[in-house]
């Protein structure tokens, strides 16, 4: 079997002092909390961190609270479980809901954090293999090499965003505070990514992600629809977001946010403004899809067919753009 | 030792009353495998154990030029280092075919292919220590297609035996007039398919462990040949089999990707010799997509000519197999995409032509089906499309083309039970298919298909029994001791139950030694759905035989004749059981007795090639699926899928309708997404979660329908179910999205993009299809004309 390699693990008694310890301990260290994410990847020698500064005890990381504005503050060490069971949650914040009971299978929910969903590794099929097998394919920049193996001519790493979370959390327009060693800010979810797939985070590397801010829910529904191959347990090779207000029948405001079709979400809120001050109807929502889709670039880096995910991505828009109409509590993610 | 000689009763349907037979009676191995408390290969602890890792080769293709060690001696913990000066001796599964090393000294042919191997006081010093190894290459053109392997290397060939190019082996045959035949159709179709390769995904590891003790070598390990890999070691170790014991380790899966001998249990065993330790190695997930020895991707070219009617006249097959880098069971794994098109449809005149070429890809060979769903899937979707030509219903088409009974093929197979009509009939009127309704993007497809009970022959030539078997009876209960290997299907249940049935008892009170080249009788392993049929057969003869005994003393005691003794819940007429026993104990000693089957040697023809596709008996299924696809996505959701299959008579209904389920399940996989696909010359997706493989989620309701016919032959007239059950499902789904969306994928796996691809062909006015374009050109070699059996010899 694949063996964890050795590692220290340190246990600190808070999120500030977690801060501290990462920048002690500078790139040797990386945070762990449900660990799904980062185990496997330490298995197969994707990143290689002598220190692990845990975060799954802190207490403090654990809780849902609902603020005075209205919105709500979620730990991120609240599990994608906890997220999916919590009432107020879920009558509150739909679409974000929804995308946090599609990611992976119930153990691995059971584990997971919403902050460790956040700031999920890239995805790549260049990457997310075994020493051996990068060995003979030949290393990539985002470990180990120096060029983007699935597209070769790029300066950056192409890397896919994976996070089902972000997403409607951009859409929602919440943030995250993050601690460092000098202290507590907030930034917009939107600002937390950047376009490579190697750096893909703009937090620094001695903050820790500690809360996400959702704010007040004043009328806006979100929807998520997610396309994979198996329901049960894969990653998106699509994602759309889509957040919408409305009076009676009539947009007023629509934002739309992609994941997996590049290596951040992509906000393509600008593609809605046509749907602004009218009625949904069939023409105009395939006409917003059909734009919104165009700054999504699939490459070769997935499962499925490039070229079928990017006309998934139009496809998906369209969806998640009725979903987010529905008041009612739809289970299923993609309606036939 | 008391061995009867007398000849037992074969009636298949014995009047009497079957008191387990055919009941849906939980598994022997059930509880334990429920409970955890199985201890599979890799749960073999033994003292002193150290554990092997194998350096593989990075290159699809290259010549070693030199592999350096010396590193790893001054690593801490390791034991010993294996190169492949240590292990000369060539291998393989087929004798035609002996071209593997278990370490590669020469030349790599695959990314994963081994070429050192360390044992180490752990698996991460073991590890460390072949990475410290350096091996020189110099690459070699790699060859990654069919197309590719066909035309001569620009280097050299990966292979120096086969040939021209890479080709591994070529077969033409052909079998009555088919030119006639064509010369007489009213309507000729051709069409061109291809089905990509997978793998058989196990949820357990390949694990092996060995330990060399007093001139004794013992290998536990997850094999479902545990005969063939004993042969293998004696070839390899250059030890006498008296002296190596071969132990079949409780199985998480095989579905023929444990079937040939492999490296791993080749060096286990020399790193144990050469330490003194126990050694075990237990590959990693991506070890075992490198073992592979999955199903080959195949791409087909059929022409079939029918009269106006939708008779068949004739028949033209050919098929090129791309082989990956040694042979396995290749040549028969080639010669079966040929052989079985004729068990379900009466073909008068059929030729065949096959090629298979070696690639640097992870060696490809048997998979649940073994060679025949790819020819299936073509074939059934190529008689829709004839059905759909001619305008003939696609079931009715089939039913006016079916074997009959008790008749032999043009390819001289011999026809015995066979139900083809009947799961016709039940799984049609359970689905409802002939009296659908229409909803826009549902589709409801149909297939049949038949497999073997067991192949006739042996994989080397040997007039030995094909299975044997010891019954030994004592005070201390009923031992039966037989090699045939329990991979997760059920054998160990057959032959309890069997036993039982015979003796009177439960399943439960029947100790099985089985899969132990060391302490039961040889059988040739669990591949071609050959245990219930031949060790069925073997262990109810050695069975009645005990039972001949005990009846005669209980007989003597009571003062009767042993015809009036009933043998039944635990009792010999009035005798318990184990009183029974000590009377035959004191009247004779040791109780022992013996069982053994050989198929009968009229089975198939006797042309070159004809040992491929013979067997006692066939199996016959039937499938409906019922799904509907999103005509803007391809996506499918399956509904629903009937599978009729014709056991000849369960020996356990639970057991069989768990293999019909699982059968179902991996055919469905293979039908909808998985693929051993290769870029760049590496396998694109090592990963339980990369290669994608169904999920309880994409698994729909399945009902299964049992039709029993009662072989003549088989064990109370049994079967098989390993297999057959797979191989309708991966044409019916093909034919349930032509049936929603009026689209052909001729190609397996079924995806949405492939789907979206041939919808958007239709939308532009072109042919609604996704498929190959063109067959290449095969230096095919002369064809063997064989005389088709005469008509007296057809109706057996």
């Amino acid at each position: 079997m694949l063996r964890l390699p050795r590692f220290s693990y340190l246990r600190p008694g808070s999120a500030a002092e977690a801060a501290q310890l990462l920048a002690e301990h500078g790139s040797q260290a990386r945070l762990v909390a449900g660990g799904t994410d980062l185990l496997p990847k330490m298995k197969r020698g994707q990143v290689e961190p002598e220190v692990l500064v845990g975060l799954g005890h802190l207490g403090e990381l654990r809780q849902v609270r609902a603020r005075d504005d209205g919105g709500f503050d979620v730990g991120a060490g609240v599990t994608l479980s906890e997220v999916g069971a919590h009432p107020q949650l879920r009558a509150a914040y739909r679409g974000y809901v929804r995308a946090s009971a599609l990611v992976s299978s119930p153990a691995l929910r059971n584990a997971g954090t919403i902050g460790g969903n956040l700031c999920v590794d890239t995805r790549c099929n260049y990457y997310d293999m075994s020493y051996e097998w990068r060995q003979a394919v030949g290393f990539c920049m985002k470990k180990d090499g120096d060029i983007c193996r699935v597209a070769p001519a790029s300066a950056t790493c192409r890397a896919i965003a994976s996070s089902d979370t972000a997403p409607v959390a951009i859409a929602l327009g919440a943030s995250v505070v993050l601690v460092g060693p000098e202290g507590e800010r907030e930034v917009p979810v939107a600002s937390l990514y950047q376009d490579d797939g190697q750096f893909y985070l703009t937090k620094a590397d001695d903050e820790v992600l500690v809360s996400l801010r959702l704010p007040k829910p004043d009328g806006w529904r979100s929807s998520y629809v997610k396309v994979r191959s198996r329901d049960s347990i894969d990653f998106p090779v699509v994602g759309v977001a889509a957040a919408m207000k409305m009076t009676g029948p009539v947009v007023e405001a629509c934002r739309i946010v992609l994941t997996a079709v590049g290596p951040q979400p992509l906000d393509v809120s600008g593609a809605a403004e046509a749907l602004l001050g009218r009625e949904l109807d069939d023409a105009a929502v395939e006409e917003v899809a059909l734009q919104a889709a165009k700054p999504a670039r699939p490459l070769d880096n997935a499962d499925l067919g490039y070229v079928w995910r990017k006309r998934m991505t139009r496809i998906a828009i369209e969806q998640a753009i009725w979903e987010a109409r529905t008041t009612s509590s739809t289970t299923s993610s993609r309606p036939a | 030792m008391r061995a009867a000689t007398t000849e037992p009763d074969r009636d298949p349907s014995p009047g009497g009353e079957l008191r387990l037979v055919g009941k849906p009676l939980p598994r022997v191995d059930g509880v334990a495998k429920v409970k955890g408390a199985t201890a599979y290969a890799d749960d073999i602890e033994l003292p002193g154990t150290l554990y092997c890792k194998f350096l593989r080769s990075h290159h699809p293709h290259a010549r070693v030029l030199s592999v350096d060690t010396s590193a790893v001696s001054s690593i801490t913990g390791v034991a010993a280092v294996l190169t492949g000066q240590d292990l000369p001796t060539k291998y393989g599964i087929m004798p035609t075919s002996e071209d593997e090393r278990a370490l590669e000294s020469e030349k790599v042919r695959y990314v994963g292919d081994p070429v050192a191997a360390v044992a180490a006081v752990d698996e991460e010093t073991a590890l460390a220590a072949c990475r410290a190894i350096r091996v020189e290459y110099e690459p070699l053109e790699a060859i990654e297609s069919i197309e590719q392997a066909l035309v001569p290397p620009v280097d050299e060939p990966i292979h120096d035996y086969g040939g021209p190019a890479n080709i591994h082996r070529l077969a033409a045959l052909e079998f009555g007039e088919v030119d006639d035949g064509f010369a007489r159709a009213d309507h000729i179709r051709e069409d061109l398919f291809f089905f990509e390769g997978n793998t058989h995904l196990p949820m357990e590891q390949h694990s092996s462990i060995a330990v060399d003790v007093g001139d004794q070598l013992t290998l536990w390990s997850s094999t479902q040949t545990p005969h063939y890999v004993h042969r293998t070691l004696s070839r390899v170790l250059h030890l006498p089999m008296g002296h190596i014991r071969v132990v079949a380790a409780p199985h998480g899966g095989g579905f023929g990707g444990k079937t040939d001998p492999f490296s791993h249990e080749i060096v286990v065993c020399k790193l144990a010799m050469l330490t003194g330790h126990p050694v075990k190695c237990t590959l990693t997930r991506e070890e075992v997509f490198y073992a592979h020895r999955g199903r080959h991707p195949v791409l087909m070219w059929v022409r079939t000519g029918v009269s106006s009617d939708g008779k068949i006249l004739a028949m033209h097959f050919r098929t090129a197999l791309d082989g990956g880098a040694y042979g396995s069971y290749g040549p028969a794994s080639m010669l079966y995409t040929g052989a079985l098109q004729t068990t379900t449809y009466d073909i008068p005149a059929y030729r065949f032509e096959g090629v298979r070429v070696f690639t640097n890809k992870a060696p490809c060979g048997p998979k649940r089906g073994h060679g025949t769903p790819q020819p299936r899937f073509a074939l059934e979707v190529h008689l829709d499309k004839i059905a759909e030509e001619i305008g003939v219903d696609p079931v009715e088409l089939r039913r006016r083309n079916y074997v009959k009974p008790y008749t032999r093929t043009v390819n001289w197979l011999r026809i015995t039970s066979c139900g083809i009509e009947e799961v016709t009939d039940r799984v049609v009127e359970a689905s409802g298919f002939t009296r659908r309704t229409r909803r826009p993007g549902h589709g409801m497809g149909f297939a049949v298909s038949s497999y073997m009970c067991g192949a006739g022959l042996p994989i080397y030539w040997n007039n030995m029994p094909h299975t044997e078997c010891v019954i030994q009876v004592s005070r201390g209960g009923v031992t039966l001791s037989c090699g045939a290997t329990e991979i997760g299907q059920g054998s160990d249940s057959v032959l309890a139950t069997v036993a039982a049935e015979e003796l009177g008892l439960w399943p439960n009170d029947i100790r099985l030694v089985t899969g132990d080249t060391g302490l039961a009788p040889v059988d040739l392993g669990s591949y071609s759905s050959r245990v219930t049929f031949m060790a069925g057969n073997a262990v109810r003869d050695a069975a009645r035989r005990m039972r001949e005994i005990l009846t005669g003393v209980a007989a003597e005691k009571m003062g009767c004749s042993p015809a009036e003794i009933e043998v039944r819940d635990g009792k010999v007429g009035e005798l318990a059981f184990e009183d029974a026993v000590v009377a035959a104990q004191e009247r004779f000693g040791a109780l022992s007795t013996h069982g053994s089957y050989t198929p009968p040697s009229n089975l198939g023809g006797s042309f070159k090639g004809a040992g491929v596709g013979p067997s006692p008996s066939y199996s016959y299924s039937a499938a409906v699926v019922d799904l509907d696809v999103d005509p803007r996505s391809g996506e499918l959701h399956l509904n629903k899928v009937w599978l009729a299959h014709d056991i000849g008579r369960p020996i356990n209904a639970l057991a069989v309708k768990g293999q019909v389920e699982g059968g179902v399940y991996m055919g469905l996989g293979e039908a909808m997404m998985e693929a051993q696909a290769y870029r760049h010359g590496l396998h694109k997706q090592p990963s339980m979660l990369d290669y994608k493989s169904p999920t309880f989620l994409e698994m729909p309701e399945v009902e299964t329908i049992l039709v029993e016919t009662i072989d003549p032959e088989g064990p109370y007239g049994a079967k098989e179910v390993g297999q057959g059950p797979l191989l309708p499902v991966i044409p019916a789904v093909a034919s349930a999205v032509h049936d929603a969306l009026g689209v052909w994928v001729d190609e397996v796996p079924v995806t949405p993009d492939k789907i979206m691809r041939a919808l958007d062909a239709k939308a532009k006015g072109r042919d609604g299809r996704f498929g190959p374009k063109s067959f290449p050109d095969v230096p095919y070699p002369t064809m063997v004309k064989v005389a088709p059996p005469d008509a007296a010899a057809t109706a057996l």
